[in-house]
């Protein structure tokens, strides 16, 4: 305890926030950008004809990948940098290590984000899911991620604090583990500047890249956004982390067992028995260390769910916990064979990865946004209140709507496939569940536009808070808008 | 597997589980219960103003992890999945696809074994037979020839009389089996624009009232030199070469004057894909009596 009184007596030091503020703003940026390709897609599988915008750069095929690298990669790749950095530096005491190496983190991520959106559309692609980027933006990639990985480090190393801080345990985990999966499913042989193929062939290809696809999920975007929840829920929150004994257990369960998960998208394939049964009880067993993190999040808030009715960003990170427990609930589910057998390649998949990409992943982003803002710019709050309420609404309906028809979708078409008539042929062609699909695709439709209206209300409200950074009369505003919400 | 890599994946898995097991046990604290004293002790450490409670595990969330560490261990005796060891139960997913094709041809034998008797001409009226052959045709053929049989723009018409390569029910039950590759040869190398043009021209005029006189005249001893050998003098096409029968107004690749000039030119290339390993004895019997039915429909 005494140490503790001596740091806070301490002056704070200079922290880098340039480049958190750089990161922030891409953030917001990719963010739209990626959800409303995502909402083109979408309209796309609706709509056949929106393909020919201008084919073939706008092909449905041609704009997934797109779609899937914007929002994993820019969107939730630059929430990530801005939040890491920012708690490393005021969880170590110390600011960022690395000089040059900071600037060049964000400006070859921007690097590569614009590379990816330049090539994608034009059809270059090594053809993995979530890995499509040809050899030398991996190369980019590389580079970036090595010096992502001594600038924090580095900071680690340089910290005031005699403990690391679990935020920061995940943010290292998720960056280290990150670095490897790049490095061993990217490997590939060139042949020429646009093209190369794989190291690795037949089903141990496809094993390398669903250990890749799976941790992609597990360490970016869980591992990684655990540290934003740590960071974030107590701090907005105002309450000390429920428990130091669960954030150890779950932590190192869930970054031991998430390796092994990949299998279970390859289940009944030509993959051995043996990988697909280790990849479904491995799933099954990171339910408890997945909770874990949803328990330790939610249980910090204990004491204080009063703020919940006038704190909207706090209202984001409550939610995005509960639909990461859900999706963390439901994975291990649809893991088992059993249930695979029906989700497999249905809308439930779809569904199943939004739920976490948009109800855990994309809100806990806009959360921390919101907190990390008016605090980067010398702001006490964001420029609207009434603006982050109506985002949290626009954000959550968007995301019921979506994961909702997802459901229905997924578990129709499973089972129309699996119909059979009691002459042994199939009861529906395929075309049929397409068909059958098309209010569901609606309504997904509909889901995607909330949410990505909502990020337009937050970009909206982000530059206004941003903009009248150097304001004289930020307390005037503060004040009237106090009284705004005092009539709401 | 060889031995090695069985013991590789047997030692890591056993390892792994232990260590996550030995994690949940030592981080255990029993002798507070969650339900006592919950806003107790801090760990002392503050991170920019975070503190940190030293509560125990949820007891609720440590049995759930316990259940869950017990379910993968009695699953990894009884199914395979520890390297080499096949698991108690002999499960592997071959044998359950063998068992349950098995049973279905056991379930189906008897309603197809009776349809496989009976000839084609027949079952081709029988309304049964022919709801079967429509299933097995919206699963298996519709993505080219149509939901309806009705064709597109390379892949034929089945409703019709015109058939490339026999409409008998040994014809198509051939076509079916063995599927079919059509090569119409590419003639711009030979043939240059003007007797392109002239060739066209005589070969619209087989349907076309209107073709081009002059053209026609001067195609015609070009047709008779590349083209009559395969589509025959009159035009009326070779079954046993699937050359098209050019009198009919019937038309794979499109009849309008631009469309024949550019499969002259560039020449066709069509393949119907073998179904016989696909597609089971007796269920192609049902397709073909299927089709068959379909273009006789027309009287």
């Amino acid at each position: 305890m005494s140490n503790t009184r001596s740091y806070e007596s301490e002056v704070t030091p200079q922290y880098n926030y340039l480049v958190v503020k750089q990161f922030v703003i891409a953030t917001i940026l990719w963010g739209v950008v990626g959800m409303a390709v995502g909402v083109l897609l979408a309209a796309q599988l609706i709509w056949p004809v929106l393909n020919d915008i201008w084919q073939p750069y706008t092909h449905f095929g041609r704009l997934r990948p797109l779609h899937t690298n914007a929002v994993i990669f820019a969107f939730g790749g630059c929430a990530l940098f801005a939040s890491s950095y920012f708690v490393v530096q005021r969880t170590c005491r110390a600011p960022l290590f690395g000089g040059f190496l900071i600037p060049f983190t964000f400006w070859g991520w921007q690097t590569v984000i614009l590379a990816a959106a330049i090539t994608l559309p034009l059809g270059y692609t090594s053809a993995k899911e979530y890995a499509e980027l040809e050899w030398p933006i991996d190369i980019l990639i590389t580079l970036v991620w090595v010096s992502y990985a001594l600038v924090f480090f580095g900071t680690i190393v340089k910290r005031k604090t005699s403990h690391i801080y679990v935020a920061n345990w995940f943010f290292g985990a998720f960056i280290v583990t990150v670095a490897v999966l790049h490095v061993v499913n990217s490997a590939a042989v060139p042949v020429h500047l646009f093209k190369s193929y794989s190291f690795y062939s037949g089903a141990a290809d496809a094993m390398v890249q669903w250990w890749y696809g799976h941790n992609a999920v597990g360490f970016f975007l869980t591992a990684g956004f655990l540290g934003i929840m740590y960071y974030f829920v107590p701090k907005q929150a105002g309450r000390p982390v429920y428990s130091y004994q669960l954030s150890i257990v779950h932590f190192w369960a869930l970054i031991s067992i998430y390796i092994w998960a990949g299998p279970h998208h390859l289940h009944y394939s030509a993959l051995p028995d043996w990988a697909q049964s280790l990849g479904m009880v491995m799933s099954l067993l990171l339910l408890a260390p997945s909770w874990g993190g949803m328990i330790n999040g939610i249980m910090t808030l204990s004491g204080a769910w009063d703020k919940l009715r006038t704190d909207p960003t706090l209202r984001f990170l409550v939610v995005s916990l509960s639909f990461y427990g859900m999706s963390t609930f439901e994975g291990p589910m649809m893991s088992i064979k059993t249930v695979n057998a029906l989700s497999h390649d249905t809308d439930w998949t779809i569904g199943h990865v939004h739920s976490g990409a948009l109800g855990w992943v994309a809100m806990i982003s806009i959360g921390a946004s919101y907190h990390l803002i008016p605090v980067l710019y010398g702001k006490t709050k964001m420029w609207s209140e009434q603006l982050i309420y109506t985002h949290f609404w626009l954000a959550t309906i968007g995301t019921v709507l979506y994961i909702a028809s997802m459901w229905v979708n997924g578990i129709l078409q499973g089972l129309m496939w699996r119909a059979f008539n009691a002459d042994g042929t199939l009861t529906y062609s395929f075309v049929e569940s397409v068909e059958a699909s098309y209010p569901g695709h609606f309504v997904r439709f509909l889901g995607g536009a909330f949410f990505l209206t909502g990020m337009l209300v937050m970009a909206y409200n982000a530059y206004r808070t941003i903009s009248e950074a150097g304001d004289e009369k930020p307390q005037a505003k503060a004040l009237q808008q106090d009284g705004d919400l005092a009539e709401a | 597997m060889s031995t090695f890599w069985s013991l590789w994946i047997i030692g890591l898995t056993v390892i792994s589980l232990l260590l996550i097991t030995w994690v949940l046990f030592a981080n255990r604290k029993v002798a507070v219960r969650d339900d006592e004293d919950p806003e107790n002790r801090t760990t002392g450490h503050v991170y920019d103003g975070i503190e940190e409670y030293d509560n125990p595990l949820p007891r609720w969330w440590f049995k759930l992890f316990v259940g869950t560490l017990i379910f993968t261990v009695l699953y990894l005796i009884l199914f395979p999945g520890l390297g080499a060891f096949q698991g108690v139960l002999g499960w592997s997913s071959v044998g359950r696809l063998e068992s349950e094709q098995k049973k279905a041809q056991q379930n189906y034998e008897a309603v197809f074994g009776s349809y496989a008797k009976m000839p084609i001409e027949e079952l081709a009226d029988d309304a049964a037979a022919r709801k079967m052959g429509m299933r097995l045709f919206a699963n298996n053929c519709a993505v080219c020839h149509g939901s309806d049989g009705g064709g597109l723009f390379g892949y034929p018409n089945l409703t019709d009389k015109d058939w490339l390569y026999g409409g008998t029910p040994e014809a198509i039950r051939t076509s079916i089996t063995n599927g079919r590759a059509g090569a119409m040869p590419a003639w711009g190398s030979i043939l240059d624009d003007e007797n392109l043009a002239a060739v066209s021209e005589y070969v619209l005029s087989f349907s076309d009232q209107n073709a081009n006189k002059a053209l026609v005249e001067s195609g015609q001893p070009v047709y008779m030199q590349y083209c009559a050998a395969c589509h025959g003098a009159d035009g009326s096409g070779n079954m046993a070469l699937g050359a098209p029968n050019l009198t009919d107004s019937i038309w794979l690749y499109g009849g309008e004057r631009k469309e024949i000039t550019y499969s002259i030119r560039a020449g066709r290339a069509n393949v119907m894909p073998a179904q016989k390993d696909k597609i089971r004895k007796e269920k192609i019997h049902l397709l073909t009596a299927y089709v068959y039915g379909l273009s006789m429909d027309e009287e």
